[in-house]
């Protein structure tokens, strides 16, 4: 509870900031402090130190595994603010206001955490993505920004509208809107309706599509690279690590209850999924040249990997996304930061960056090759235990050769950009860089790398 | 009336939403046929809800089943509205920068 009330008062008061000062590395400190006390008031009802308790009827549900979340959400915005706070600065004059949606955002992840039923699964998802399409077309004079806006807006309002109908269908079938009686309860025999497990199913894939989109699983996946080129770079960022990761979140959360219903029909449209989704994101990456928009397709191609802990459905497929989560993020983040120091996008904007700036080729090397699953980095873990849990589970070997081809195929666009940086002559624009920048690069790069020789501290901590 | 009719007719508004959105070009009407899938809903949501009160109170005459069904349709108005503001703040934005509200438009960013 302390996170859903502390995020959005937290929010408020950054809205307050941009009153009281127009400095803004003073708007970005307190951010940081904010989030930090954000971060510790998470981690104290965690510990259950302190907590606020609310009667919230059954709505919400806190456990350990979504405080834990919770807290890996918290930390990665924290080293988001941290490494990109000046980018957000630089964007308009409105930086409070960017720093509180980005609290309302928070807001809407710590619902995710800890729903319990569909309102508040609906109402998490809206608090999420409202402050989402502004974040999108903040950059206001800019024709990309604004068309990326629009179209995340209107695709994410019809998904909405799928969701609901879901939702509702779900509720005719059931009577209730618990997230364990959607797959239990039974028609009252008075009331005249003939087949109420086809309202069941009719409305558990409406809600399969509309999470499949919210996460950008292939087929739903088409906005994903129009909006991810479209948004300012900082907010792509932030978009596609913790937002996404808060989606699978309750993606997983609500299917790992629900989808026995759908019987042996949910592995297979699963698989077709899954499939979908690495095929679609890996294939159309390697014909990128903005880099910016091959990270779009790569976060695709992520998020198909992520859908196996929703495959398996087992203890080791959910240590599995926690630590995907973890490494998914610094890399993301990481490289975004670097991304955004880098005047030209393109392959070729990266041409001979070894030579200029090293620190940051070779920040950047070790999150492409966390993002490419070579080991020793945070990245080879989180896929061999999504893979190991499909393994366990007992699910089929040729979708674990699938996925392990199609990272194959990731390798192939990550290192080329690696192959700009090392081998190519060029002379890439960078604006300003400051040593604490480097610094923290360096720690977020020894951080990927301990995750990635030792997983069990996340995993460790995560059982505490 | 059987709840059958009501099924019909918000299904019938639902798609009626749904081909709006895939067929239309202008922003607005786009827009207004999401409202219309959203009020689809409530109009569902109402009508299963006043189902399964009536069978509910055949059994118990003071139950209180079928209150939340009309509930949620509160909140789907709220959140309908936060989107409205922030949906027609977008649309004003992009008028403003293309003095249009054609979302063909949106397909130059792919190239």
């Amino acid at each position: 509870m302390n996170a859903i009330i502390f995020s959005a008062i937290l929010g408020v008061v950054m809205m307050f900031t941009g009153i009281f000062t127009n400095k803004k590395p003073v708007i970005t400190l307190t951010a940081i402090i904010a989030l930090v006390v954000l971060l510790s008031m998470n981690l104290l009802n965690s510990h259950g130190i302190f907590s606020i308790q609310i009667d919230t009827k059954g709505l919400l549900h806190f456990n350990k595994m979504g405080m834990f979340f919770n807290t890996l959400l918290i930390g990665a915005t924290l080293i988001f603010v941290l490494l990109s706070g000046t980018e957000i600065e630089k964007l308009s004059d409105k930086t409070a206001d960017y720093y509180a949606l980005i609290f309302f955002v928070l807001c809407g992840t710590a619902i995710l955490t800890s729903f319990n039923g569909m309102l508040m699964l609906f109402l998490g998802i809206e608090i999420l993505s409202i402050p989402l399409y502004i974040l999108t077309g903040s950059d206001k004079h800019n024709l990309k920004s604004n068309e990326a806006s629009l179209k995340y807006f209107l695709m994410g309002a019809f998904t909405t509208g799928i969701m609901l109908m879901g939702i509702a269908l779900l509720y005719g079938a059931t009577g209730g809107f618990g997230l364990t009686n959607v797959g239990t309860g039974a028609l009252p025999p008075s009331s005249g309706v003939q087949g109420a497990t086809f309202l069941q199913v009719a409305g558990l894939l409406l809600l399969f599509a509309a999470m499949c989109f919210k996460v950008s699983a292939a087929p739903f996946h088409f906005w994903t690279p129009d909006v991810y080129d479209g948004a300012p770079s900082v907010f792509t960022s932030f978009m596609a690590t913790i937002v996404k990761a808060a989606g699978f979140f309750a993606f997983i959360k609500l299917f790992s209850a629900n989808a026995s219903l759908l019987g042996p029909t949910w592995t297979i449209l699963l698989s077709f999924v899954i499939v979908a989704t690495l095929l679609a994101g890996n294939i159309t990456a390697v014909f990128q040249r903005s880099i910016k928009r091959m990270l779009a397709y790569s976060s695709i191609a992520q998020a198909g990997f992520m859908l196996f802990a929703l495959y398996s459905n087992n203890d080791l497929g959910t240590e599995g996304i926690m630590l995907y989560t973890v490494a998914y993020c610094l890399a993301t983040i990481g490289f975004f930061a670097i991304l955004m120091k880098v005047k030209d996008y393109t392959f070729d904007g990266f041409n001979g960056l070894a030579s200029t700036q090293p620190v940051l080729a070779f920040v950047a090397t070790i999150c492409l090759l966390s993002l490419a699953g070579i080991p020793l980095t945070a990245g080879f873990f989180a896929k061999y235990y999504m893979l190991a849990s499909v393994i366990k589970a007992g699910g089929p070997i040729w979708i674990v050769v699938v996925a392990v081809l199609f990272a194959a195929v990731s390798v192939y666009y990550y290192f080329k950009v690696i192959q700009s940086m090392y081998f190519k002559e060029g002379q890439p624009e960078t604006s300003e860089i400051t040593s604490g920048f480097k610094m923290g690069l360096l720690v977020l790069a020894a951080g990927i790398i301990l995750v990635g020789v030792l997983p069990s501290i996340v995993l460790n901590w995560f059982y505490f | 009336m059987p709840i059958q009719y009501y099924i019909y007719f918000s299904l019938a508004l639902f798609s009626i939403g749904v081909i709006g959105v895939l067929t239309r070009r202008n922003a607005i009407i786009v827009f207004m046929c999401i409202e219309l899938m959203l009020n689809a809903v409530n109009l569902l949501l109402v009508a299963f809800s006043k189902m399964h009160h009536g069978a509910a109170i055949a059994n118990n005459a003071t139950s209180s089943a079928g209150v939340e069904g009309q509930l949620f349709v509160f909140f789907i108005m709220v959140v309908a509205a936060a989107e409205v503001s922030v949906g027609l703040a977008i649309i004003v934005m992009m008028y403003r920068n293309t003095h249009s509200v054609d979302i063909n438009f949106l397909n130059r960013l792919k190239n």
